[in-house]
């Protein structure tokens, strides 16, 4: 497993690579809360380009960052969601709170606009 | 699901460390084991998805993060239901913690370690990716999950 970070527009883009279970999801999220301490981000975009696998794991740990995210007003977006992730997001109602574009230029012309 | 008169035609069984390194290796084995069948991607996923669960659960509630002198069974059998179908039948046991109330359990969202940042949704997984799913335990002493899925032979 590895992570990727950038930085866009106040949005820390999260590239996970490899597999995301419940043996690495503290890993994960340690580095991620590191990551955005140090950035100057508002807000997060989870990449799933380059996650081959993932379970209920790495539900919590979305819905870890969301809670986190929201006592500053920040948003979690997720992009790149591939079919079987996708099928994860539905089941969880992950969905719902987490909005899930094609790719992540769509999340930024959304945003733009305004909608 | 009652697959007591169906007939196996293929069966694996191992015990392993409850590890939370070994839960890569126990979907990693399940996929080998019917990887021969020419499941689709998306059914090899869901049943990865759910093994990941099942042992998971058993690591983290069974044996309470577990150790290398702790063990997770887990086993699998092809049971034959037509020419071109069969069903896959998993079981993930420990001799664990039990689980005291299983309706609590299986509602979606609830867990017993929201401070892990768990989802509460194992077995809302397990359900919705298998085709059956059954859950035994005598608290204080052990837990079985049982999953059946069917998949059409290519």
């Amino acid at each position: 497993m590895d992570i990727l970070f950038s930085e866009r527009n106040r949005h820390l883009i999260v590239t996970p690579v490899g597999e995301i279970d419940h043996h690495n999801s503290l890993t994960f999220r340690r580095s991620i809360e590191k990551a955005f301490a140090r950035s100057g981000a508002h807000n997060m975009i989870f990449d799933f380009s380059r996650v081959d696998f993932m379970d209920s794991s790495g539900i919590g740990l979305l819905i870890g960052r969301y809670r986190e995210l929201s006592k500053t007003g920040g948003k979690v977006y997720a992009a790149n969601v591939g079919k079987n992730i996708s099928k994860l997001f539905g089941v969880s109602g992950l969905a719902k709170i987490i909005p899930v574009f094609n790719s992540i230029d769509n999340i930024f012309e959304e945003i733009k606009g305004g909608k | 699901m009652n697959t007591e008169n169906m007939t196996t035609q293929n069966e694996m069984s191992i015990a392993f460390s409850a590890l939370s390194s070994n839960e890569s290796f126990a979907r990693t084995v399940i996929a080998a084991f019917i990887a021969p069948l020419n499941p689709t991607l998306s059914e090899l996923m869901e049943i990865k998805t759910a093994v990941s669960e099942a042992v998971t659960n058993a690591i983290v509630h069974g044996y309470e993060g577990g150790g290398y002198n702790m063990f997770v069974c887990m086993g699998c059998r092809k049971l034959h239901t037509s020419d071109n179908t069969c069903i896959i039948e998993i079981e993930v046991a420990d001799a664990g913690v039990g689980i005291p109330n299983i309706s609590q359990a299986l509602e979606p969202l609830y867990t017993s370690k929201p401070e892990q940042e768990r989802s509460g949704m194992g077995f809302a997984v397990m359900e919705s990716f298998m085709d059956s799913v059954e859950v035994t335990s005598i608290p204080g002493s052990s837990t079985k999950i049982v999953m059946t899925k069917e998949l059409t032979l290519g």
